[in-house]
């Protein structure tokens, strides 16, 4: 293949080169690389809920004596046996928001643990800064120029072979959190990911691909000309694995909309062996200021689509799951006490998933601050007792291998302090 | 349908007259206009940038790039006027733009209106719906598309994508765009898609180069604003809704818009306020709502769900017993701070200078906009006369956005809007800004959508960019016609070397870089760019669209 003689080139030690024109950054990366390894790779899936999902809708703490005083209107039911539309009861103090019951066999498995009451140690409100600050990893630290994802792709051992899809997200935009050195590809679609020329019959595309190609082969190594010739190399490597042509696997179906679409396509790209180590994708509509509903209503719709896409995901990926962790994650939760408005305001912790083949699941994992009103964060929130830091370096570092140092800079978490949710 | 067809019909019309009027514009002989051009009040700061080079930066940073004749157009008129004019866009006549705009009937529709044209789906079919008795694909059968709510959308982005392209009212419409972003509201949540045609026409254009006190102001009291941040259900705390539907209700304080407003709206989120500003915001606006929102009504004070007790905002008490004037106060508490003016004047060098402007600009231009009380034209002047303006730095510094792309390619080839099956050629292209990330009031979150360089440059972005240079050349992009060979005329097609430099001419302005030069001209030898066919008597050919695509996809066409 042509990004491999290319490499070998690379290899040769073109270093003069590298400073004028410079390879795709994957290919720099991985002929600098001390060391590489071929065996298959350890895959992480991070989710990122936009909008702040309140963590008390979405695992329900039923059996702490507060929670229904406070949540008059939007309060999710207590389990009772039979009850579609309550709590699914996991442990007799926490449970499943009922739109979550596609995620409750992964749970009898043991496969999706659940860290509650975790968060950020910065107290912002804004949606904007405290997104920001989960994914540069430097909560309060606005001039961090990468995300900790990237930090941790470029930090670990390089593969063979080299592959400009080690991190991919789904989405019209390159995240912040896969932001950095090392090249991350964004794609909306894997089958739209080619140049379209309509107007070559044979071989289309081709023609005008390569004077696109050449167009951003060299030139100053800026963001332009840098992405482009990743953009190239990806191009090439997805036209010859075709990861479009897989279809679902095991009766998966995916849920209708962006989101499921985004998981399906992360599912393609693993089982199409492109080189895939970390994959991102977004999923909105957790602000729920204002009817946020109760096990049916506004919050309960989103839900269900979250669950729906993580259990067909797994089902998808089957036996490959067990190299593979799904983390969820979200800026902050929400006000304890719904608001004028039975909804919920911006407030602090919330609950975050791990779920797959190396998680240790069926376990709420965490201390639970409880929820009277001198237990809140600022007399309003559920604190924070498991820094997300805490929880991201487990899975970067255990599951994925990457380093721990330059993950999240000014912050070390002794092993004891990781909420252990991997084997 | 078949009214939209006729609307779409009638841009054809108008989209011609503008593709006529600038043609007319390249082959007349220039007007007897003074070589000096029109004299201007606006002093200019020396520049670095060669005589058109200027010329090509206020087009492209002052609208959305430069159409053929622009250069020179703006050259017989003088820099300097033209861009005075454009910050007086009221004394420019755009009747071309206003004969197209015709098309789309909800620009000046109220919501009552709209909620009548375009009705929601009413609760017994949505029931009908939920409970399975129809299904999602009989229902859309059943509502006509013309009545559908999305017509509402769909027409507004085709109106934003018509003027990027063809008003001469350049920067208005950019201006339009900075504020609509900076004061975000989602079509997509609830009534606001019956809201945003009003909002925008109200709220966001009417002051786009005015004072920024009346935006705030006007976006603080429209329903669409209230609506989206939930600002109308916000109520004193122990509330009880006295009528209606949702009698006995206990309603209470919603914090949603007064964080906004200070964080995104004026303050910015490290302009100093803390929670507690937070509530005590909200506790001033509560009762500022919508008279009956799901018919259209507009923006009500409430007496009976206001708070009147004192409140404390940013170190200064609002008395209490107040009402609706509460949230005027907070409105000049916040317009008037320090950080307001900071925030603004970063967001604005942002837009026109570069992503991270110089600290000495921002200060200057907050400083007019603190002396002016937020007088934006004044504070745009400040900007457009600075010599980091005109720097060599700032010169193609920034990545164009979607919108930026897409207008810009079309008005470099001087395409025409073309009538289009969906309802006038602006739906087709507004989808193809949609598709490269950045469809047109469709930002969910508050913030809206990002201005800089690293949100819009990689992997997927740059294909899109690519597949729509491609597609626009050789005119597989619905919603407009481009005649690439029009730019031709005098060139011969069979020296496929005189054919790319007049498009480097036409379509970069000369601004190629000699590596894109000559990866170009290492093209014309392909057999793909160069190739001959049976129907031509020439020996060669140039497939002059896939070339005049390279150049739109080429790196110096994302900047501007």
């Amino acid at each position: 293949m042509d990004c491999c003689t290319r490499r070998s080139f690379m290899k040769g030690g073109a270093l003069a080169l590298f400073a004028l024109a410079g390879p795709p950054r994957f290919l720099a990366r991985a002929a600098f690389a001390q060391g590489s390894t071929t065996a298959r790779p350890k895959i992480l899936i991070a989710i990122f809920q936009r909008g702040a999902v309140d963590g008390l809708s979405m695992i329900v703490p039923h059996g702490d004596p507060d929670y229904y005083a406070v949540r008059g209107n939007i309060a999710i039911a207590r389990p009772a046996p039979g009850a579609a539309d309550a709590t699914l009861d996991l442990n007799g103090f926490f449970g499943l928001h009922p739109s979550l019951a596609p995620l409750r066999p992964i749970w009898d498995d043991r496969r999706l643990a659940i860290v509650h009451a975790c968060g950020s140690p910065d107290t912002t409100r804004s949606h904007f800064d405290a997104q920001d600050y989960m994914e540069s990893g430097t909560p309060g630290l606005k001039s961090t120029p990468d995300g900790w994802l990237a930090r941790g792709l470029a930090g670990m051992p390089a593969r063979e072979p080299a592959s400009p899809f080690r991190a991919v997200s789904l989405g019209p935009a390159l995240p912040r959190i896969l932001r950095g050195e090392v090249g991350a590809v964004a794609m909306n679609s894997v089958a739209d990911f080619d140049v379209k020329d309509g107007a070559a019959m044979a071989g289309a595309g081709a023609g005008a691909r390569k004077g696109f190609e050449s167009l951003y082969e060299q030139g100053v190594r800026d963001l332009l000309y840098g992405t482009g010739r990743e953009t190239f190399e990806a191009v090439k490597m997805l036209k010859a694995a075709a990861p479009q042509r897989i279809a679902p696997a095991n009766g998966a179906v995916y849920p209708r909309g962006r989101f499921g679409e985004s998981l399906r396509q992360i599912a393609q790209l693993i089982k199409a062996d492109v080189g895939l180590e970390i994959a991102f994708a977004d999923v909105g509509g957790w602000d729920t200021h204002a009817g946020q509903g109760n096990e049916r209503g506004q919050l309960a719709v989103r839900l269900k689509e979250f669950a729906e896409g993580l259990a067909a995901l797994d089902r998808d990926l089957g036996p490959r799951m067990s190299d593979v962790v799904v983390l969820t994650m979200s800026e902050f939760g929400r006000t304890v006490r719904e608001n004028g408005n039975r909804g919920t305001d911006h407030g602090h912790g919330t609950a975050m998933l791990a779920l797959g083949g190396p998680v240790k699941g069926g376990r709420v994992y965490g201390r639970w601050p409880g929820l009277t009103r001198d237990q809140l964060f600022d007399g309003r929130d559920l604190a924070v007792t498991t820094d997300f830091r805490s929880l991201f370096t487990e899975v970067a570092v255990r599951h994925l291998g990457a380093p721990v140092a330059p993950l999240f800079p000014g912050f070390s978490a002794p092993i004891a302090a990781w909420p252990g949710v991997l084997a | 349908m078949r009214r939209v067809l006729r609307g779409a019909s009638l841009i054809l019309v108008g989209m011609i007259g503008v593709a006529c009027s600038s043609a007319s514009a390249r082959t007349a002989a220039p007007p007897p206009a003074s070589p000096a051009g029109i004299p201007s009040a606006l002093r200019l700061p020396a520049s670095p940038l060669g005589p058109d080079q200027v010329i090509l930066h206020a087009l492209n940073r002052l609208g959305y790039g430069p159409r053929p004749g622009d250069v020179e157009r703006v050259r017989r008129m003088g820099l300097a006027a033209y861009i005075e004019r454009q910050l007086h866009p009221g004394g420019i006549p755009d009747p071309a733009v206003e004969q197209a705009l015709a098309s789309y009937p909800v620009l000046a529709q109220s919501a009552a209106a709209l909620y009548r044209d375009y009705p929601p789906l009413g609760p017994q079919v949505q029931q009908r719906l939920a409970s399975g008795e129809m299904s999602r694909q009989e229902i859309m059968e059943t509502y006509p598309a013309e009545r559908r709510p999305a017509v509402i959308n769909g027409q507004m982005q085709a109106a934003r994508i018509t003027r990027a392209i063809a008003s001469d009212r350049q920067l208005e419409e950019v201006m339009v765009d900075f504020w609509f972003n900076h004061f975000n509201v989602y079509g997509q949540k609830g009534a606001v898609r019956w809201m945003l045609p009003a909002y925008e026409r109200e709220a966001i254009r009417p002051h786009a180069l005015g004072r920024f006190r009346d935006l705030v102001l006007a976006t603080a009291r429209h329903p669409a604003m209230l609506f989206y941040l939930d600002n109308w259900l916000s109520t004193r705390a122990d509330f009880v809704v006295p009528g209606g539907a949702n009698a006995g209700r206990r309603m209470g304080l919603n914090e949603n818009y007064a964080r906004e407003l200070m964080e995104l709206h004026t303050l910015g989120v490290d302009g100093g306020y803390t929670q507690q500003d937070v509530v005590e915001v909200a506790r001033c606006f509560t009762g500022w709502t919508i008279d009956r929102p799901q018919q259209g009504g507009g923006f009500i004070f409430r007496p009976a769900a206001h708070d009147r007790g004192a409140k404390r905002v940013l170190g200064q008490v609002i008395p209490a017993g107040g009402g609706q004037q509460d949230g005027e106060h907070v409105i000049d508490i916040l317009v008037r701070h320090e950080a307001t003016a900071h925030f603004i004047a970063t967001k604005l060098a942002r837009r026109f200078v570069s992503d991270d402007p110089p600290a000495a600009l921002v200060e200057r231009t907050a400083a007019t906009f603190r002396r002016t009380a937020g007088d934006i034209r004044a504070t745009l002047e400040t900007i457009v006369t600075s010599p980091e303006f005109w720097s060599a730095e700032a010169y193609r510094a920034k990545i164009k956005t979607p919108l930026e792309v897409v207008a810009s390619a079309v008005r470099a080839l001087d395409g025409r809007l073309v009538a289009d099956p969906v309802g006038g050629g602006g739906i087709a292209l507004a989808r193809e800004v949609g598709k490269l990330g950045a469809p047109l009031y469709e930002a969910q979150p508050p913030t809206g959508y990002p201005d800089r360089a690293e949100a819009w440059v990689n992997t997927g972005a740059l294909l899109g960019r690519m597949n729509f240079a491609l597609g626009l050349a050789q005119n597989r992009v619905r919603g407009a016609r481009v005649d690439v060979a029009w730019f031709l005329t005098n060139t011969d097609r069979t020296q496929p070397a005189q054919v790319l430099d007049r498009l480097l001419a036409v379509v970069l302005h000369g601004e190629a870089s000699a590596r894109t030069r000559a990866v170009l001209a290492g093209q014309l030898e392909s057999p793909e760019i160069t190739r001959t066919t049976t129907y031509d008597r020439v020996a060669k050919d140039t497939d002059v669209e896939k070339l005049a695509a390279l150049v739109l996809g080429s790196p110096e066409f994302q900047r501007r």
